[in-house]
């Protein structure tokens, strides 16, 4: 047992001495939590703002201009392009000059009158008129976010054009937000973020752990020691556990600062998940490691370890939405646990061990990777 | 072969192998290979590259599992007992193995604590082996930015550090220049005399000829095996010496005789190797027309080299 953990403790600090020699990797470390951060807390942002589009205004009239404006008051769409006919305007989405073009017709301020929810009810509207829309929308339907976007000023209220108070409909269902109530996506991303920095860093430094060795021809020297397997591989994961503390700490430090994440949870709940997390993370790296041959391949199998974790973990699209089959693929991934415990205890103040299914997976995840690593690990050059 | 056979030899013996094979697939790197080293001796295994040298030593390590025959090494049989013989040996690589990126002494603790060292044995035993391999001025250097001989030295440290009963070093001199092999064997004849079985692989005669025994290997077969006198002595050719003038085109001439082994030139002689059946080596050389009445034949003395070129009928040199 001594001697066990001496050695141990030998290969700790000696992956300790080649991190810290290894300035690429140690840069990696600092490097990116930290870019990573800021580009994807900024970049991903799913509330559609300010989409180009066009608009073919046959009407020409003061009306058509202020139904322009009105429409372009939402935010949601910027009109940047005018064009003459309707052919122009389907040649300019087909070369993404714009996503969408805003057909107003020439009677447009007839049909305006006469629609419903203006509500100029006299003479009442008869079934044609109602049925004829004030314009049209043409859109590039590629992009479902967008599309989905652009479909949400369907029912935009036309009231304001015509200077008559709003008659708003009652809405159906009263929607309470308890957890952030201002619908800021980043609040969502960063607990997220953590969990795919975490996948890529921590699976891609221990999945050339074992290679390296191979590679650089100084396993021949280590299974020739009375070195067991098991140790070998704890004694791998351990300075990395440290470093995963190290890029955790940025993350969530830089999004409490920068983007004002909230902290409901409790520090202890936090270190413990993340500390799951981790050691699943390396322990799924090492055993990358011992089926590699080299560490460009074991580069290539982290990365199609990385992108079902960012995909289908919950951190883009909400997991029940996905079928099921890929709901299958998801509960594999150690990402997609950490993701719901994550945010549980950052945004909902939820304990770990409430949510012991996630944390149970990730324990079992753990201790069945680290022995099938251990027994892929052969002592003979076999 | 009785297990009780095997457990009496082991008295004897540090390493006992019967028909020892190994295949690669199609290829046998190592074929029926029997092997008997005494302890407390330095045994060679010379060949060529990709004579087997590099998989024999493997598979006396436990590092590969044999296809067939029978290994006992230090009284474990492999495979079964490689675990209890792993801290019993220690095996230089022909590659260096130790960590480029570590310095001299980061290297050796981290062996010395592998194999169990307590802090104050792994103090001791490293300023002793420091010293002894001339590093105690390199031990803040890393492995990586030393010189072929000081790798070399660290390597054999790294190697001894548990005091081993039985080192393997496998071509340990082949990136070292002369001055540096010739200390490296020093320091093996050191430890021989401490009771240090030593078996070490090389493709240099000179080295070869340093060995208490030696088996020549080719293709995977043991050709041959004694102490370097004895296979010089029993050799199964005589050597002829002939100096000329024009040595190439004797050279031509003389191998396609049935009788000659082989004919090498070194400088100014011409050294042909005769089958050891032909009573007049000299006579039947000079009916050649193209050698000339005034040229000089003699026969000397063989050199391992001749040895290795009769057992393994290659001409030239490795």
């Amino acid at each position: 047992m001594r001697t066990s953990l001496l050695r141990i403790q030998a290969i700790v600090i000696k992956e300790l001495l080649q991190l810290r020699r290894d300035k690429m990797t140690f840069g990696m470390v600092i490097m990116i939590p930290l870019v990573q951060l800021l580009l994807f807390a900024f970049a991903i942002n799913t509330n559609i703002r300010d989409i180009p589009v066009g608009v073919v205004d046959h009407s020409q009239t003061a009306l058509s201009r202020v139904l322009q404006q009105t429409v372009s008051a939402t935010g949601i769409v910027t009109f940047t392009h005018h064009y003459h006919s309707t052919k122009q305007a389907q040649a300019a989405i087909d070369r993404s000059e714009v996503r969408a073009v805003l057909i107003i017709p020439q009677d447009v301020s007839q049909r305006l009158v006469r629609h419903p929810s203006v509500g100029f009810g006299l003479p009442p509207s008869s079934k044609e008129e109602t049925s004829r829309p004030i314009a049209q929308w043409l859109v590039d339907g590629s992009d479902t976010v967008i599309a989905g976007g652009i479909k949400s000023l369907r029912n935009m209220p036309l009231v304001e054009l015509l200077d008559k108070p709003a008659n708003r409909n009652t809405p159906t269902f009263e929607v309470t937000l308890i957890y952030n109530p201002e619908q800021r996506s980043v609040v969502n991303i960063v607990p997220g973020l953590v969990a795919v920095i975490l996948t890529m860093t921590m699976i891609m430094f221990t999945s050339t752990a074992i290679v390296r060795e191979q590679e650089r021809g100084n396993m021949e020297m280590l299974i020739i020691t009375p070195m067991a397997p098991l140790e070998l591989m704890v004694g791998k994961i351990i300075p990395y556990i440290f470093i995963g503390a190290i890029q955790v700490t940025i993350i969530l430090g830089l999004g409490y600062w920068l983007f004002n994440v909230p902290f409901n949870g409790g520090l202890g709940q936090l270190v413990l998940a993340t500390f799951l997390f981790i050691c699943a993370s390396l322990v799924l790296g090492l055993v990358i490691s011992t089926i590699a041959k080299s560490q460009l391949q074991s580069m290539q199998m982290t990365v199609f370890v990385l992108l079902p974790s960012i995909l289908l973990s919950g951190f883009m699209f909400p997991y029940e939405g996905m079928p099921l089959p890929a709901q299958y693929i998801a509960e594999a991934l150690p990402a997609t646990h950490f993701i719901r415990l994550i945010r549980g205890v950052i945004l909902r103040d939820v304990a770990v061990i409430e949510m012991s299914f996630d944390m149970l997976w990730l324990i079992s995840f753990s201790c069945l990777g680290l022995i099938v690593a251990a027994m892929r690990f052969k002592k003979t050059l076999d | 072969m009785s297990a009780a056979y095997v457990t009496n030899c082991s008295n004897n013996f540090a390493i006992n192998a019967e028909k020892l094979t190994r295949n690669f697939g199609q290829l046998s790197a190592v074929s029926e290979l029997d092997l008997q080293v005494e302890k407390q001796t330095i045994y060679g295994f010379l060949g060529p590259n990709g004579s087997g040298k590099t998989t024999a030593i493997r598979l006396l390590t436990g590092l590969l599992k044999a296809t067939s025959g029978e290994v006992n090494v230090l009284g474990c049989q492999l495979p079964r007992e490689s675990n209890k013989l792993r801290l019993q040996i220690g095996y230089m690589t022909q590659k260096f193995s130790l960590y480029d990126d570590l310095t001299v002494t980061e290297n050796l603790q981290f062996i010395s604590k592998i194999y169990g060292l307590t802090p104050n044995q792994q103090k001791a035993r490293l300023s002793e082996l420091l010293s002894i391999h001339q590093l105690t001025k390199q031990g803040k250097q890393l492995a990586g930015s030393m010189s072929g001989g000081q790798k070399q030295r660290l390597a054999l440290a790294a190697a001894v550090i548990h005091k081993p009963k039985l080192l393997f070093l496998d071509e340990p001199t082949s990136a070292v220049d002369p001055q540096n092999r010739r200390e490296f064997w020093e320091q093996l004849f050191d430890l021989c005399d401490q009771g240090t079985t030593i078996l070490v692989s090389t493709h240099y005669m000179d080295e070869a000829e340093r060995c208490h025994k030696l088996a020549i290997l080719e293709n995977g077969i043991k050709r041959a095996d004694d102490s370097p006198q004895a296979l010089m002595a029993n050799m199964a050719a005589q050597v002829v010496e002939i100096a000329a003038s024009d040595l190439r085109q004797i050279k031509n001439s003389l191998i396609k005789l049935p009788q000659v082994i082989s004919a090498a030139q070194l400088g100014t002689h011409l050294r042909v190797l005769v089958k050891k059946d032909v009573h007049q080596p000299i006579a039947l050389l000079q009916q050649q027309p193209c050698i000339n009445p005034t040229d000089q034949l003699n026969i000397v003395r063989p050199s391992l080299e001749d040895v290795f070129v009769s057992c393994t009928g290659r001409g030239g040199t490795l």
